[in-house]
């Protein structure tokens, strides 16, 4: 279990500066890397925690997708090389306690409902099977609620692209 | 390789499984380059191909390498230094994590994962955002249009390739590479076990389809936009020179190597004999010498795909960028869509 948790605080600390330079830094493209970074140790996290698919589908959905069309959005639009000084707007001041609320918010959360329970020692590796059987069977209908919405996502962001 | 190594202290098994892979990456990647790359081209076009290093020009490949190791490392003077020199270590690594699962024999393999095919398909996206910063950061206009219509041409192609190989994953029952070597070989077409399953038959449409996305995966014409040098000088890698431009380079056929390797799995066996040529039933009997003999068939059928992409590559004018994306939302998209439906109904029905 010390190998796990040494894991565990090296991808989380790895996982906080670079969160951190995601806001502090001065270039676009930058931050999305940065981005990148989190997003990869959390899918590192999912590892560590046996969640095999999830891991997956965080590395391709996130990284192999989102930041991909994050980055190729900014550099179609605007992003130059070197630093900007006017990347930060007026809302800074509001963002900061926003997202202390937030992280207390989350922190109550989840020590409310998970605060006594410890992951076992060798964690029950769940099989795809499983999950699938999960998502199509007890869950089904809210999957097919959100890719409802997903679809309406994608007919809204055609019909507001069309010019014709 | 981890059956084979059982009684190896774990430090000496990650030492092998590192060389291990050193070898399945840049083996392929040099013979594809030597046999597809020097020889059949210039054979195809009528002249011998390079003829003085070692003999036939076996040895072209060293001096290369040499040629390229030796010269200055130049980063143009108003691009971002260090995005600039990670870019081609992302897209090699890549690489390597995808030759991660990829089964070798029955027990000669770096990880079973139980959802290989998966972690494959991710890990491949990875190599997009190589590929996109190299471009941005070159601060060249050339090599950013090379490195978005990279992107943009990845992620449509990257469908349909996810598309095809769900059709498998429904008739094998399993996202484990190994399980879907085992579901081939020791399957029957018709009562008829003589040559197992292959899903090349029953899956020819999806086989199709993953041919022509992988193709366009690894930017080789008639899928080569983002290089295009008659209208964008080396498009992403124009800025690129001696041993950074080496690692695109050798990134470009291991990777082709590598996706060659995973269609022969997915589609023709792997690196499996059918089971009924030696009467075993699961995949506990198979006889040790398969470790052996199983890396040398997978790199023949490796080889046979290979040659079929670079001979359409050499063979066929480049095409247009929105030809190329129509292709795959338009033509591919769709008829991967209908396979997968019809599979699934066919996996139900039977």
């Amino acid at each position: 279990m010390i190998a796990q948790n040494i894991g565990f605080w090296t991808i989380a600390i790895v996982m906080i500066v670079a969160a951190l330079r995601v806001v502090t830094t001065n270039n676009v493209v930058h931050a999305a890397l940065w981005l990148v970074v989190v997003l990869a140790g959390a899918a590192a996290q999912y590892i560590l925690l046996a969640a095999e698919f999830v891991a997956i589908t965080q590395v391709l959905v996130y990284i192999g997708a989102v930041m991909v069309l994050f980055l190729f959005g900014t550099m179609l639009t605007r992003a130059r090389i070197g630093s900007e000084s006017d990347l930060n707007n007026t809302y800074k001041k509001l963002g900061v306690p926003v997202a202390g609320l937030m992280f207390a918010a989350m922190v109550v959360a989840l020590s409310s409902s998970f605060g006594k329970e410890k992951i076992p020692d060798s964690p029950k590796v769940i099989s795809t099977q499983e999950v699938s059987d999960q998502i199509f069977g007890q869950y089904l209908l809210p999957f097919w609620a959100l890719s409802f919405v997903l679809l309406a996502a994608v007919v809204g962001a055609i019909v507001l692209a069309r010019k014709d | 390789m981890i059956g084979l190594l059982a009684e190896v202290p774990y430090w000496g098994q990650s030492l092998l499984r590192v060389l291990g892979g050193l070898v399945a990456v840049l083996l392929p990647a040099g013979t594809i380059v030597y046999i597809f790359l020097f020889k059949m081209m210039s054979f195809m076009q009528s002249r011998l191909g390079p003829m003085e290093a070692g003999p036939y020009g076996s040895m072209q490949l060293f001096a290369e390498v040499g040629k390229w190791l030796q010269k200055e490392d130049i980063v143009p003077d108003r691009a971002d230094a260090r995005i600039f020199k990670m870019a081609p270590i992302i897209v090699l690594v890549s690489t390597f994590l995808l030759v991660v699962v990829v089964p070798f024999g029955p027990d000669a393999f770096f990880t079973n994962f139980e959802t290989g095919v998966f972690y494959a398909l991710a890990v491949s996206s990875v190599s997009v955002l190589g590929i996109l910063i190299a471009g941005w950061s070159s601060a060249n206009k050339y090599s950013l249009l090379g490195g978005l219509r990279a992107a943009g041409q990845l992620i449509a192609y990257e469908l349909p390739m996810v598309l095809a190989v769900m059709g498998v994953v429904i008739q094998a029952g399993t996202m484990n590479l190994q399980k879907i070597v085992v579901a081939q070989n020791s399957g029957s077409m018709f009562g008829i076990d003589v040559v197992g399953h292959p899903y090349v038959v029953s899956q020819f449409v999806g086989f199709i389809i993953f041919m022509i996305a992988i193709q366009a995966e690894l930017t080789q014409a008639p899928f080569d936009m983002p290089i295009a040098e008659s209208e964008l000088v080396s498009g992403y890698m124009t800025e690129y020179s001696g041993f950074r431009f080496l690692i695109f380079f050798i990134g470009e056929f291991a990777t082709a190597g590598v996706f060659a390797m995973i269609a022969s799995v997915l589609f023709l066996g792997g690196w499996g004999v059918p089971f009924t040529w030696f009467g075993w039933t699961s995949i506990d009997d198979i006889a040790n010498w398969m470790n052996f003999v199983g890396p040398l068939i997978m790199f023949t059928k490796m080889m046979l795909l290979v040659f079929i992409i670079m001979w359409i590559r050499f063979s066929y004018p480049r095409l247009r960028e929105d030809q190329l994306q129509r292709f795959a939302w338009k033509g591919l998209i769709p008829v991967a869509l209908a396979n997968i439906m019809v599979t699934s109904i066919l996996k139900v029905v039977f």
